[in-house]
């Protein structure tokens, strides 16, 4: 996706000046509520018109004042996934998802609806009214209806929230799966810190209506720890399993891990707060935490009564969160050795 | 003597003619209306919304003397008509055009208030979809009114089996040509010894009225189940 864009809009008190140039098959668009965000979805689908500026997807220009270019939605070919999905109540599951595909045209048919059913698992719902479906079907089935328009580009606006912790962690692996299958660039707003890391590489932060930075979506993460109250959280993609007596033993940077959570998830996503990381001078022979890992000390950011110390274990990198007493009682200085010190229970499977 | 006169059934059947076709003749106007004031902008739409519900608020004789002066043979409409050898007053189109005029602001009030309860999103989605903008209004903004335009249709319909004051001063108390029920009713109230006949009619409407509530009941829960 190369998506070239320089919009102007002001509606009422707030205004919204946006230019930013990406390409890119899963890009973020962060920032906090008000920011800005769901306008500049509007705009780029062509719900709302931009004062002045252009917007340019690939090799087709969508809008352009000086031009006096404006393709309605309809001819855009920009998919959206609204905020609680939307999906028309008065249609079955079956019409909700060939609405789109049965308006698309046939040399644009790129999909086929059971390609999308199967891959989505929407079989047993197709005959079912829409207000009979949860909320994660529901998104779900929002998701089809807008892949089968064949769209160029697919806007997700704020997909997940509202749904509980669950069934967030439930789609997610949908949604990864699909957009590794099917080769249609994304465009994820949200604002959640955790959803962007877990489904972008990149990410635009909006903040009043302005693109405040572009930048990584790990990035993101860490530079967003010093103000935030939580922890920052490790995000581990694991293996496969091996049973180890009571314990599930997974491969990881080199290491063997040792988790109190096993069994067959789909891809094995933990998340472990960089809190429950505790460093230790010298190998603690003994204790009753089941991972002890050699590593090296990389940098350390101080923020507050807080300090963000980087490990790099092997090939893999952790972070750990300790208070600056404790670094300087370590002296855990750049290129140390330490043993990180992680509990079994400490990591929380994602999915 | 039997129960209704053959006048009555007369009466009846124009009734039934003259409140259907005046709904399903303002209907279509009546959906178009409720959308220009619900979802647009447009110049002027106060004094349209204030036109449209003029009926409402003024008495119906003086809604009928209007359109006696704009229908008359020498009102500024009835000219052109005379143009072409069509006569409004003292006809079933002038008894039509005058429910239409008096039942139009409840039919509009009824949907409009269904249309703007339906999200804005759902047209917009369909629009993102590859839906113009009348496929959207058709495909999803009407049916998700459904409901609100049969209740408006519905009030229409009851209203215009009652009319009274615009028709008789448009088109008269002719029996068998304009005479409805309420017109027939005010005949035999009139008349002396009319007050049996008049209650028979009074029955029917009751009737009818009870009927197309409780047909409207089950279309509308029948839709709501969809």
């Amino acid at each position: 996706m190369q998506l070239d864009v320089a919009i102007q809009k002001k509606q009422g008190d707030f205004s919204c000046d946006v230019r930013f140039s990406l390409t890119g098959r899963r890009v973020g668009i962060f920032g906090a509520s008000g920011s800005g965000k769901s306008t500049l979805m509007h705009l780029l689908a062509g719900l709302l018109k931009p004062d002045r500026g252009h917007i340019r997807l690939g090799d087709i220009t969508l809008f352009d004042s000086a031009a006096g270019i404006n393709l309605p939605p309809e001819k855009r070919r920009v998919g959206v996934v609204f905020q609680g999905a939307h999906l028309f109540p008065h249609m079955s599951v079956r019409r909700n998802l060939l609405y789109g595909w049965q308006r698309t045209p046939a040399q644009d048919r790129h999909l086929q609806p059971d390609a999308i059913i199967d891959v989505l698992n929407l079989h047993h719902l197709l005959d079912r009214g829409v207000n009979l479906l949860s909320g994660g079907e529901r998104q779900r089935v929002a998701l089809a209806r807008t892949v089968l328009t064949c769209p160029r580009l697919i806007l997700m606006d704020e997909p997940l929230t509202g749904l509980d912790e669950e069934m967030k962690f439930q789609i997610i692996p949908y949604l990864i799966r699909f957009f590794a299958s099917f080769d249609i660039p994304l465009l994820f707003i949200s604002h959640s810190l955790l959803e962007m890391r877990l489904m972008t590489r990149q990410v635009l932060v909006i903040e009043e209506g302005r693109v405040n930075r572009q930048i990584s979506a790990e990035e993101l993460a860490r530079s967003s720890w010093a103000g935030s109250r939580q922890g920052y959280a490790n995000l581990l993609r694991l293996g496969q399993p091996e049973a180890c007596g009571d314990l599930w033993a997974y491969e990881w940077g080199g290491h063997r891990l040792i988790l109190t959570e096993g069994g067959d998830g789909y891809e094995n996503i933990f998340e472990l707060d960089a809190r429950e990381i505790l460093l230790f001078k010298r190998h603690p022979e003994a204790t009753s935490a089941r991972n002890l890992l050699p590593c090296r000390v990389g940098k350390h950011i101080a923020a507050g009564n807080r300090v963000r110390v980087e490990l790099q274990c092997g090939a893999d990198q952790l972070i750990a969160q300790i208070v600056p007493e404790s670094l300087r009682e370590l002296g855990l200085e750049e290129g140390k050795e330490v043993i990180a010190v992680i509990k079994a229970s400490a990591f929380r499977r994602l999915f | 003597m039997s129960f209704l006169q053959p006048s009555d059934t007369q009466a009846i059947l124009l009734s039934l003619e003259v409140a259907c076709t005046a709904t399903l003749v303002s209907t279509p106007l009546g959906i178009g209306v409720a959308y220009l004031l619900a979802h647009t902008r447009i110049p002027g739409k106060t004094l349209l919304e204030g036109i449209v519900n003029l009926p409402l608020v003024l008495p119906p004789v003086v809604v009928g003397y209007l359109l006696l002066v704009l229908f008359g043979r020498h009102g500024y409409i009835g000219r052109l008509l005379a143009h072409f050898h069509i006569q409004i007053i003292f006809t079933l189109t002038g008894a039509i055009i005058a429910s239409s005029v008096v039942g139009f602001p409840l039919l509009v009030r009824s949907i409009r208030l269904g249309m703007e309860s339906v999200d804005s999103v759902y047209g917009k989605a369909a629009r993102t979809m590859g839906a113009g903008a009348w496929d959207a209004f058709f495909t999803i903004t009407l049916p998700l009114s459904a409901r609100a335009v049969l209740a408006g249709m519905t009030l229409m319909f009851a209203r215009s089996l009652g009319e009274f004051g615009a028709t008789i001063i448009l088109a008269g108390n002719i029996p068998g040509v304009t005479q409805t029920i309420p017109l027939a009713i005010y005949e035999y109230t009139s008349a002396p010894g009319g007050d049996r006949m008049a209650l028979s009619l009074c029955l029917v409407s009751i009737m009818l009225s009870l009927l197309v509530l409780l047909a409207s009941g089950s279309v509308a829960s029948s839709l709501k189940r969809r």
